[in-house]
């Protein structure tokens, strides 16, 4: 028998609201020069902000019961019974009434709504853990597979652990941009990013595709395949197997075999079918990417340096994600199709609380925030969405400075490409 | 929060359609009839993944043969103040029973499933195919305080097959003797309903604090009145614990008899040391029913039973960092709780967490429990399938 260590280094300073060496007052400004939005708070203020809503949290969990299981139930029903119905639709999607396919149409809204919920509300939330405590195996983070190309694994990887631990850290959360978008003026200009208005629809029309591949971490593997070492390279290819498999699994699903029953009814509905599914994944796409654009990158959301959360606290953590969150203010029903995505800030201060319940606490959200005068970010959807869609254009041009104009910098990068010298590389 | 879950993990999402294709039975001299039943269920996988085909079928119906077991339960009758008989109707894959097995039933409250195991009570092979458990309601149980008082017809639960050798042999003995105490009624009545007419000599001698606390009283008395079975009631209250010292005088001949003995562990204890010191402990068989449950305390040792890996952990110490430091290759993510990449399978133990103090433990009827190791520090001995 091995003796553990009294009190391990390695314990994470997250666990605790407290710490035992004094925290550092926040500087007045970023290393950007940018005004820190959290420079008027003390540690100890920071402190209390950790136990307010630890105490919040605790009282919400404590109070989990048949409700919410009903709901998550309730969820899953009308998703399997809508996606049951729509794909029966969709059998005779070919049959045409007075010029139009109404089968196509109801079929194919069925079904992309049925996508939308399977992914948000309930694929999104149960890997994270937010109805694990219901004991029940088939609704368990540890067992969900979703309709969507990153299997579940890779998924509650880069997610879970990554974004929300390391929430707008910039150099530490892929998620800022996913690597090809500059969304923050503290995000280094480079010539790749002139196009990125391109990059970024392109990006929303695939984005389950885009989430594999980030998810694989293919762009880190593509620049640094030379560099890895033979674990390295083994362990990338077992996950780009499973990310293959899923994927060919997903796409027989919905371009083969739901097209090929369509065609067995005899009514010219298997191409039909195919360009329903098409539809279906592509209408997901855009709007869980509309959705999860508008969870940080609209204006007055922060990023923050790499050194900034050395020491971390839990009130700091928590903190982090009040300023680094921002919400979509709306509908009852919009807020379900986002997965309660809509409520960001809590679902970040509380990732695995059961989704229904962040509407309950979002006013006690706001008012602390707004006791310690910080920002919450909310608008309605179109109001953010078009916000990320401008600031995806203004960023895309290097930031003003003295002694040179716009137009110079990005022709000096140009030039550096052409000559091949790496200006249009993307760094941050 | 802590991440819990029972042993029966489902693999339906991992299950791949050629597996179980591969392990239909093939059906001799009809190759043909075997490779279409395979092809369809290649094709109802692929239709529905990354589901299964069963989330959608228990959708329409849950009771199907191949589904998971559940029952629905039709009726809820007290027996006593704090027991009732609940009626239920399995499922199609519901394979029948031994009188005298018990099964597990999986029941929600507050959200929470709760595996615990209950004696089979009734008579099988009635047309109706219903089963019955007869609860108690202990003092504190979660679960049979549910059951008895809130459970009303029409609730779905969860069931395992039956289970357990607390039953008569295949040649059943001249002489009987059915020795129980309050609720260690329930398997012996399971007993005497269904093989009482076959059984010639029977003695049941049963032990409750009251004559109204005594389960299954008219049954029982009707069966000695009608002179089926010899029946002596010991009402503790007014004859104080039934002292096995009087067996001599209650049933001379109690050497000689085939004996079933369930109720309290004192109960047990004594009558296991009782049959051994008269060197029959042959004749004996008994039935523990009482869950072990762990008393949860600061710190312990944490076995990784994969890794064969022992290690003493302070109250304090999260059990992925006692692992670590051991050596232990142990998943990990977030390390402070909100990413869930770090669960595992707690097969036995205690843990509490470091954030709440909530205490999570195994008992004997939840089985296994999944835990987040980077919040939980072990709350007494626990062994991990790490």
């Amino acid at each position: 028998m091995t003796l553990a260590p009294e009190r391990p280094t390695s314990l994470n300073s997250r666990l605790r609201v407290d710490s035992d060496a004094p925290r550092p007052q926040r500087p007045e400004l970023k290393k950007s020069g940018r005004p820190n939005p959290a420079s008027h708070l003390t540690p100890e203020q920071i402190e209390e902000i950790g136990r307010e809503l630890d105490a919040l949290r605790a009282e919400v969990m404590d109070s989990r019961g048949a409700r919410d299981a009903a709901y998550i139930r309730k969820v899953i029903t009308t998703q399997r019974y809508l996606e049951m119905g729509s794909r029966a639709a969709l059998l005779f999607s070919g049959v045409k009434v007075r010029g139009i396919r109404p089968m196509w149409w109801i079929g194919t809204a069925g079904l992309s709504v049925a996508k939308i919920l399977e992914n948000m509300e309930i694929g999104h939330n149960v890997m994270h853990g937010q109805w694990d405590w219901m004991r029940d195996p088939k609704i368990h983070s540890t067992a969900w597979e979703w309709d969507n190309a990153s299997p579940a694994s890779q998924w509650k990887h880069a997610h879970n652990e990554i974004h929300h631990t390391f929430t707008n850290v910039l150099g530490r959360d892929n998620d800022l941009g996913y690597g090809i978008l500059r969304v923050d003026e503290d995000q280094r200009w480079s010539l790749f990013y002139l196009f990125q208005p391109i990059w970024h629809v392109g990006n929303a029309l695939i984005f389950e595709y885009s989430i594999a591949a980030y998810d694989l971490e293919l762009g880190s593997y593509v620049a640094k395949k030379n560099r890895m070492s033979p674990e390295q390279k083994a362990e990338f290819k077992k996950n780009a197997d499973e990310v293959l498999a899923k994927i060919k699994r997903q796409a027989t699903k919905d371009y083969v075999v739901h097209p090929a029953m369509a065609a067995a009814t005899f009514t010219g509905s298997g191409r039909h079918t195919l360009t329903a599914n098409i539809v279906a994944n592509l209408v997901r796409n855009l709007w869980t990417n509309t959705v999860i654009i508008c969870g940080h990158f609209p204006p007055g959301i922060e990023t923050f340096e790499k050194t900034s959360i050395e020491g971390e606290t839990r009130g700091e953590w928590y903190l982090r994600q009040m300023l680094g969150s921002g919400n979509i203010a709306g509908s009852k029903a919009m807020h379900v199709m986002t997965g309660n995505l809509s409520h960001q800030i809590e679902h970040h201060l509380f990732p695995d609380m059961p989704s229904n319940r962040y509407a309950e606490i979002a006013p006690r959200i706001r008012d602390l925030m707004e006791r310690y005068d910080l920002k919450y970010v909310t608008g309605s959807l179109p109001k953010q969405a078009a916000s990320v869609y401008w600031k995806v254009v203004a960023l895309s041009l290097p930031p003003k400075r003295e002694g040179t104009t716009r137009r110079a910098t990005v022709w000096k990068a140009a030039r550096k490409a052409l000559r091949g010298k790496g200006g249009g590389g993307r760094r941050y | 929060m802590t991440a819990t879950l029972p042993r029966q993990a489902t693999d339906r999402h991992t299950a791949r359609p050629s597996a179980r294709a591969a392990a239909l039975p093939g059906l001799p001299g009809l190759p043909g009839l075997s490779g279409l039943l395979g092809g369809a269920r290649k094709v109802a996988q692929a239709l529905a993944t990354p589901l299964v085909p069963a989330d959608y079928l228990d959708l329409i119906d849950p009771m199907r043969a191949g589904a998971d077991l559940r029952g629905r339960i039709v009726d809820v009758t007290p027996e006593t103040a704090d027991s009732a008989t609940l009626t239920i109707k399995p499922g199609r894959g519901w394979r029948g029973h031994t009188p005298g097995q018990y099964i597990r039933i999986g029941v929600d409250i507050d959200g929470v499933r709760h595996w615990r195991a209950y004696s089979l009570t009734h008579r099988a092979g009635t047309p109706d195919g219903h089963l019955t458990i007869t609860p108690k309601a202990i003092p504190d149980g979660v679960v049979s305080n549910h059951l008895v008082r809130r459970t009303t017809p029409g609730t779905m639960v969860m069931l395992d097959q039956a289970t357990g050798d607390f039953t008569l042999p295949r040649e059943l003995p001249r002489k009987a003797l059915f020795l129980t105490a309050g609720s260690g009624i329930t398997p012996v009545m399971g007993m005497l309903r269904n093989h009482l007419d076959e059984l010639p000599d029977v003695v049941q001698i049963h032990c409750a604090p009251t004559e109204s606390d005594v389960m299954f009283r008219e049954e029982l008395r009707s069966y000695a009145a009608a002179s089926r079975l010899t029946l002596h009631e010991n009402l503790d209250d007014v004859a104080g614990v039934l002292d096995l010292a009087s067996l001599d005088a209650l049933v001379p001949d109690w050497r000689e008899r085939e004996t079933w003995v369930c109720g309290p562990t004192g109960l047990l204890d004594a009558a296991e040391a009782h049959w051994a010191a008269a060197g029959v402990s042959d004749l004996l068989h008994v039935e523990r029913f009482r869950p072990s449950v762990v008393e949860p305390g600061e710190g312990g040792t944490v076995t990784f039973e994969r890794a064969s890996v022992t290690v003493d952990a302070d109250g304090s110490t999260p059990i992925l960092d006692a692992g670590e430091s051991a050596g232990v290759l142990m998943p990990s993510g977030c390390r402070m709780g909100i990413c869930f990449g770090c669960v595992v399978t707690m097969r036995e133990g205690a843990v509490r967490d470091l954030r709440t103090g909530d205490i999570t433990a195994t008992d004997e009827n939840s089985g296994d429990v999944r835990i987040q190791t980077c919040i939980n520090a072990a709350a007494g001995p626990c062994h991990l399938d790490l």
